[in-house]
């Protein structure tokens, strides 16, 4: 019997004992290694761009930990967009004082003539005023928010900076809106004209007529150069429109990397096209003869007509001669 | 002079919120603004780790380097402070902040953000210390009155550290000996350019 017991004990004191093994063992592990499997900043930076978790606050966004591509973004909006905007902009500005002073203004070659005619009706002169006014206000308030802390601050002073900058973001936010409008009646309005053809590359070859006087190539209602300005602007009108908007609605179906995107490209490409309009008013205002009327009374004069677009003139003339046919033969029936 | 930082010792935060809340309540911050956060990483796995995360008043800072209005102050304590009379709301500071800190009181479109609100490192703003616009507009000013941030000082597990660059490094440093482990200083190398080598 004693010895049965005592048969039993150590039978029990040796299983009491592997169970304990088996049970300290993890805990043991656990004790020397206990961030074995643990988040690690490093590691979690290496294998995704940012740091996400959750978060017990409705505001979602607040649930991204860490994104350091806010340096990149940083980087390239102070260093990138900066110089891109300043190089474009101040080349253009040179260039075109260049042009001006080594080719001066761009007379009509057989001078003005007695007679006009009509280019622009009042409603493609409306759509082209309401783009261009809101471009303007848009360029200028855009250009404040990069360039305006190094330009204007210093002289005007932060208080008085800060006020203005307030009312140029509410501006470039709200103007926005007619300058879409605009973009889309421009395109309907000009289209038309605007499908390049082959007569655009000789135009191009002739280098347009820019660099000689007394010789044009002949082009339509647009050459090849407007045509490049148009797709310019509803190239980039749109792209600006599109990236534009999800600047004003933040969030919205976007996380922070869209956000950085949308504002690079909203940046970089508005200094492009800041600059190629400043070639597109240099050449329709003080850069050439007779240019700006197309724009304020919509009637050219007829020589300046007939050496720029001198396909269109033909064309406007042919649709005259018919109308002018019918009208002889209804009126003689 | 110091060199204020934030560390969380992701080893030793429990996700209790407090220091959320001690920061809600010291300085009145409006509904919808978190001037600090509690993120959880790998919630409900193994090795799953929270860092309370604010402003981590960043060596050259991204923010002060982006804003169009050039809002932001860096005191000689190397608190990143802003002037609110100056913001003009245009949410570029978030863009580039690594840690989400700009919190803005309009969550409304068409660029009415608000004044950018953050938090402060209990050190106010521009305005005279302890003043009442002061409070108004950045809350309390705990620095001015020789505190530290609420958030740190009343962290129940100590994760959360604040004060002097070197003083809590050494703190996490002798922490990470004596236990063994430590899953590093979240967000230093982002914010100072510098880890902490244990």
């Amino acid at each position: 019997m004693i010895d049965r017991n005592s048969n039993w004990r150590h039978l029990a004191l040796a299983l009491l004992g592997l169970a304990l093994v088996v049970i300290t063992q993890p805990t043991e592990a656990q004790t020397v290694t206990p961030t074995a499997s643990a988040a690690k900043e490093e590691q979690l930076l290496s294998t995704m761009k940012q740091i996400d978790g959750r978060i017990s606050i409705p505001d979602q966004k607040a649930s991204v930990l860490m994104q350091p591509a806010g340096q990149e973004w940083r980087n390239v909006h102070n260093t990138t967009m900066f110089w891109v905007g300043t190089v474009s902009i101040l080349g253009m500005m040179l260039a075109l004082t260049l042009f001006y002073t080594i080719r001066g203004r761009i007379m009509i070659d057989s001078g003005p003539s007695d007679k006009t005619i009509l280019r622009f009706n009042g409603f493609e002169r409306f759509v082209h005023w309401l783009t261009a006014s809101c471009f303007i206000v848009l360029a200028l308030s855009g250009l404040n928010v990069s360039f305006g802390k190094y330009l204007l601050l210093p002289v005007i002073g932060a208080e008085a900076f800060s006020a203005m900058s307030q009312l140029a973001k509410y501006a470039h936010n709200f103007l926005a809106f007619p300058f879409i409008i605009g973009l889309v009646f421009m395109f309907l309005v000009w289209v038309k004209d605007n499908i390049p053809n082959g007569g655009d590359l000789d135009w191009l070859k002739a280098g347009g007529g820019f660099l000689g006087k007394g010789h044009h190539p002949p082009a339509k209602k647009f050459n090849a150069g407007q045509k490049v300005i148009f797709w310019v602007v509803i190239g980039g009108g749109t792209v600006l429109s599109l990236t534009g908007l999800m600047l004003l609605f933040p969030f919205s179906g976007t996380v922070i990397a869209d956000m950085q995107l949308g504002q690079t490209i909203h940046g970089i490409l508005s200094g492009l096209i800041i600059a190629i309009m400043m070639a597109h008013i240099y050449i329709g205002s003080v850069g050439m003869e007779g240019a700006i009327d197309a724009m304020n009374t919509g009637e050219v004069d007829l020589n300046w007509a007939r050496e720029h677009h001198s396909l269109w003139v033909e064309e406007v003339e042919a649709q005259e001669h018919e109308a002018h046919h019918k009208a002889k033969s209804v009126a003689a029936e | 002079m110091a060199r204020m930082k934030f560390l969380c010792d992701a080893d030793r935060c429990i996700e209790c919120n407090a220091c959320v809340t001690a920061c809600k309540s010291e300085h009145d911050v409006p509904w919808g603004i978190n001037r600090r956060r509690v993120v959880t990483i790998n919630d409900g796995k193994p090795g799953e780790r929270s860092v309370s995360m604010a402003c981590m008043h960043c060596t050259d800072a991204p923010c002060q380097a982006v804003c169009p209005v050039d809002c932001f102050l860096t005191t000689a304590d190397g608190v990143v402070l802003h002037n609110k009379d100056l913001c003009i709301g245009c949410g570029y500071c978030f863009y580039a902040c690594p840690f989400g800190a700009p919190q803005y009181p309009k969550t409304g479109n068409f660029g009415s953000r608000g004044k950018m609100d953050k938090c402060t490192y209990c050190a106010g703003g521009p305005e005279a210390d302890n003043s009442p616009e002061e409070y108004a507009k950045y809350g309390a000013n705990r620095l001015a009155q020789g505190k530290l941030p609420i958030c740190a000082e009343m962290c129940s597990t100590k994760a959360l550290l604040a004060g002097d660059s070197e003083m809590i490094a050494t703190i996490y440093k002798e922490r990470v000996l004596k236990r063994g482990y430590g899953s590093g200083a979240w967000g230093w190398k982002v914010a100072y350019r510098e880890t902490i080598a244990v």
